[in-house]
């Protein structure tokens, strides 16, 4: 199993039958994939859908139904279309369950930097801001390294998105949970020891007498 | 009420300098037709307000790539490496927008709203330069209403008074921009005579456009 399926799986688990999900572009997009129907999960797209399912078979794309990258999706029955300021209504409102979204960076306090690289990358925050202060649940899925360099720190040098607390934070290596006194190590993928993942990390963690073995389904 | 008038001759209305909200997110439900007139008309110097800069060659893609634009307001400009070029060289002017208040601060726009209390962007750069209000212990931004000139939107369907509706995700910030600018020209897809939308479709109400881009001629204007 590659990383990013990995994360994926992880993630997958915590999503609860009824719960209305956002997943961000790249990597939580392929939780979408690995939930079963059955679950009676609904995915919305912040461009204005609710029951958005993965993409139609080939010659069955409609120009105008879409993800918030601008790809074919298709949608469940029961699916609902809306504007933009109810798109973000039910994000800030406090509609939202769960989002998903990929990180730059998290910090000792759970504070997530996902839209800005000074300098260098100025792509946006798009919805990441509205997501990261509106959901009830923030999941950041995302690798632990990006080129050797550990993504988990102290404090964010990048810019952050939001003050807020993220909720749980799964890796290749590890799901950490944020909590008033800083980041706690809850689980280890599976082969993976405490060293690697502190090693990997630069934060400092707490570490729990019990650190369970990731869930993959 | 609406005008019905064709797509080259409603754009020599807009004057180089114009602000302008266009409707579409990652170029679904843009106004594809008036999006090119704009690039041959060469209407330069424009601000546009939309959700994002789409890609190189797609929606207002377009217009970033011919240097029409010298500021845009936007939540978004990753997928437009163009966009990013003019940014970094200081050729384009942006304010990145968290796309929820973006939204909002259309709809206050066209709502007659001072502006509105948001939690979005709190603590983050967005505040930057901005009021904050605390409300029963939480903090939030005023953020303020945007208008434009004219909005250029595109339509599923419009009827023949200029009523509109729109489909699935091409909605997006269409009928909000309806309502928050000077001069409204909206892009249907499809014409048909009234009666054929039922008032309670309706998502856009004929009165707030101005014009109404007639279907394509033959000679493929």
């Amino acid at each position: 199993m590659d990383n990013k399926t990995l994360i994926a799986r992880r993630v997958a688990q915590e999503l609860k039958p009824g719960n209305l999900v956002n997943l961000g572009i790249g990597l939580p997009t392929l939780v979408a994939s690995l939930v079963p129907r059955e679950a009676y999960i609904f995915f919305q797209s912040e461009n204005g859908i609710i029951g958005m399912q993965s993409v139609p078979e080939e010659g069955l794309e409609a120009d105008d139904l879409t993800d918030a990258g601008g790809s074919p999706i298709s949608a469940l029955p029961g699916a609902a279309t809306f504007d933009s300021a109810m798109s973000f209504g039910l994000i800030r409102g406090g509609h939202l369950d769960v989002t998903v979204l990929g990180g730059l960076q998290v910090d000792r306090m759970g504070r997530l930097a996902n839209w800005s690289i000074p300098g260098s990358m100025v792509p946006g925050m798009g919805g990441a801001m509205d997501l990261v202060t509106g959901a009830k649940r923030v999941i950041v899925a995302m690798t632990h390294t990006a080129k050797g360099e550990p993504k988990i720190v102290e404090v964010c040098t990048l810019p952050i998105t939001s003050e807020r607390r993220v909720d749980l934070i799964v890796t290749e290596l590890a799901v950490l949970e944020p909590s008033p006194d800083g980041l706690v190590l809850r689980e280890l993928a599976p082969g993976v020891d405490v060293e690697t993942v502190l090693r990997s990390t630069a934060a400092r963690l707490i570490v729990p007498d019990q650190v369970r073995t990731m869930n993959l389904g | 009420m609406r005008k019905t008038v064709q797509a080259d001759q409603v754009i020599t209305r807009i004057p180089s300098g114009a602000s302008l909200m266009i409707g579409g997110f990652m170029g679904v439900g843009s106004p594809i037709r008036l999006i090119d007139e704009l690039v041959r008309q060469e209407i330069n110097g424009l601000t546009v307000i939309a959700n994002d800069t789409a890609r190189p060659g797609v929606g207002i893609g377009k217009l970033i790539s011919a240097r029409l634009v010298k500021r845009v307001i936007t939540s978004h400009i990753g997928t437009n490496p163009e966009t990013q070029r003019q940014l970094l060289a200081g050729d384009i002017e942006v304010e990145l927008v968290p796309q929820g208040t973006l939204a909002e601060r259309v709809r206050a726009g066209g709502y007659g709203l001072g502006g509105f209390l948001t939690p979005t962007g709190v603590g983050t750069a967005v505040q930057e330069g901005k009021r904050t209000v605390e409300i029963e212990g939480k903090v939030f931004l005023l953020e303020m209403p945007l208008k434009a000139d004219f909005a250029l939107i595109n339509a599923r369907r419009a009827d023949h008074i200029g009523n509109l509706t729109f489909a699935m995700t091409a909605r997006n910030f269409n009928p909000l921009m309806a309502m928050a600018a000077t001069i409204v020209i909206a892009e249907p897809q499809e014409i048909v005579p009234v009666g054929v939308i039922s008032p309670d479709d309706v998502m856009t109400p004929a009165v707030l456009v101005d014009y109404l881009v007639a279907r394509r001629r033959a000679d493929g204007q």
